[in-house]
């Protein structure tokens, strides 16, 4: 396979990063929070899913309205009963990092008591087969995969910069309580970051299974993993960033898959990770902020 | 109909440390009242206890009859009460004009939400050359001046506002408190908190002398700058 096609292929995982990224960079950018729970919203939706298709025969579209519907309803949910009261008493940062790996472990659990820990298959969605141009090859998934994270980029950036619930998120990002005087209810644009988040992960799920149809109950664990890099690389905090990592890590690790071995991918990825603490600690687009005293 | 704001008996504690320790205080329709004192006397404190960024022990706040200890903070400035904080406080990374935006976030009027951009241009002239750039690229005064136009597109009744002159020269001062007169005498009652007493007494009606927490003496600005003590203490003998 020639380099281009391992290049768009890479794009095309990256996208599913990226997507998921974005949730992590945002939710950390209005309440400092790693939500280690993001992960498995992947699964929650990859789960909704196969429900959807599998036992209750909805048409795929509705399959996919309704799993990223489900989880917007989920991240919302876990904001309302595991987060907010944290939020709002300025609770410790660990309080919270510890409540989201309750929450990670809560979520894991209940989807292997309700579906079992053996994995499932979800039913072929969009497969258009393999798309040639000339020489180059590459799945119609990878394509699909990179419009979608577009289109999703841009009409985030839209909401973000545009809309009136957008700037009352910018706002209570950079400063809550200021926020507050200028009579925005922060709890209301926190639950949006979090349903918002949540929505993307979902497309990212849909993607996923589109692309490796086989679901488990900790498929979100390495996956978010991945994606919690991808916003780290990018700059945690950095929507624009949060994009950015997924795709260089989603390139990072096809090319290494083409030309090193997969079993080298973790490696890589990880390998990276450390690189960018080491030389840029705030990552690609991050901002260099200093602490508060 | 008594004073648009009352403070009676309140007492805001930061952990075992008792911040302000039972203080009253109104301040009439129409007035500029200032709250002076040194670092450290509770004055911000007593401002942020007014809009809910803190718990207060005991005592109550109320603002055109309403009861502000019990009103989230969110929905004060929809009462008719903005708050400049201390150090400015504005999106930094938002533009000039997002900036504004949000203070009128409350509001649906449309064509009034336009006509206070031109009103605070108008006062603020400044801010209309810089409204495309982020707030943080701006100085000092711009972003005092921002942070009191932003404020003011809530048309709020009253205005409270907290330390305006930090960190400002002394001709960016003088700008600062002839706009705060000329909002006032536009129709916003002020309450003004300020370690710059003397600035502070100049423009005010009334004044309250904050220290440790208590309200040490009150009265017109004209006979508090006449006072011994509020000479030695606060103007510099």
């Amino acid at each position: 396979m020639g380099f281009i096609s391992q290049v768009i292929n890479g794009l095309g995982l990256g996208s599913i990063y990226a997507l998921v990224a974005l949730g992590y960079s945002m939710v950390y950018g209005i309440v400092q929070l790693i939500n280690f729970a993001h992960g498995d919203i992947i699964m929650v939706g990859a789960y909704a899913m196969f429900l959807l298709l599998t036992l209750a025969g909805a048409p795929l579209w509705a399959a996919v309205l309704g799993s990223i519907l489900f989880c917007v309803v989920a991240g919302v949910f876990i904001e309302r009963v595991a987060y907010r009261r944290l939020i709002n008493m300025k609770a410790p940062r660990i309080s919270l990092l510890i409540t989201a790996i309750g929450v990670s472990i809560f979520l894991q659990n209940l989807s292997q008591l309700l579906f079992t820990s053996s994995g499932r298959t979800i039913p072929s969605m969009f497969d258009l087969g393999t798309l040639e141009a000339g020489s180059l090859q590459v799945p119609s998934g990878s394509i699909i995969n990179i419009l979608t994270s577009v289109a999703m980029m841009v009409g985030l950036s839209f909401l973000v910069n545009k809309t009136k619930i957008g700037k009352a998120m910018r706002a209570t990002s950079e400063d809550a309580d200021a926020a507050r005087l200028m009579g925005i209810n922060t709890n209301h644009s926190i639950a949006f970051t979090f349903g918002l988040g949540s929505g993307l992960a979902a497309v990212g799920a849909v993607l996923y299974c589109n692309t490796y149809p086989m679901i488990t109950p900790y498929m979100g664990g390495l996956l978010g993993l991945k994606a919690f890099v991808a916003a780290v690389l990018g700059g945690i905090g950095s929507i624009p960033g949060a994009m950015l990592g997924g795709y260089v890590l989603g390139v990072a690790e096809s090319l290494t898959k083409g030309y090193i071995s997969s079993s080298f991918t973790d490696a890589v990825v990880f390998g990276i990770l450390i690189l960018v603490l080491l030389v840029r600690p705030a990552g690609l687009l991050g901002r260099n902020v200093s602490e508060k005293v | 109909m008594g004073a648009m704001l009352s403070v009676q008996d309140l007492v805001v504690n930061y952990g075992s440390i008792r911040a302000i320790k039972g203080i009253s205080f109104e301040v009439n329709q129409g007035e500029i009242v200032t709250l002076i004192g040194a670092n450290g006397a509770g004055k911000t404190t007593t401002l942020h206890a007014i809009s809910g960024l803190v718990k207060t022990k005991s005592g109550s706040v109320s603002f055109c009859d309403h009861d502000l200890l019990s009103t989230e903070p969110h929905k004060i400035l929809g009462l008719g009460m903005a708050h400049v904080p201390e150090g400015r406080r504005v999106f930094s990374r938002m533009t000039v004009m997002e900036n504004l935006q949000m203070g009128a976030y409350i509001r649906n009027d449309a064509s009034g939400i336009s006509e206070d951009y031109d009103m605070v241009f108008e006062r603020l002239p400044r801010l209309k050359e810089r409204r495309k750039q982020a707030a943080g690229t701006l100085s000092g005064g711009e972003q005092q001046m921002l942070a009191i136009g932003r404020a003011l597109m809530g048309r709020p009744k009253m205005l409270l506002l907290d330390e305006p002159s930090m960190g400002l020269s002394p001709l960016l001062v003088g700008e600062i408190f002839k706009i705060i007169s000329d909002v006032n005498e536009s129709g916003v009652t002020v309450l003004l908190v300020e370690q710059n007493a003397k600035k502070a007494l100049e423009i005010a009606d009334r004044a309250y002398v904050l220290e440790t927490g208590k309200i040490v003496m009150s009265g017109d600005t004209l006979e508090l700058a006449d006072n011994e003590e509020v000479r030695k203490a606060y103007l510099g003998g």
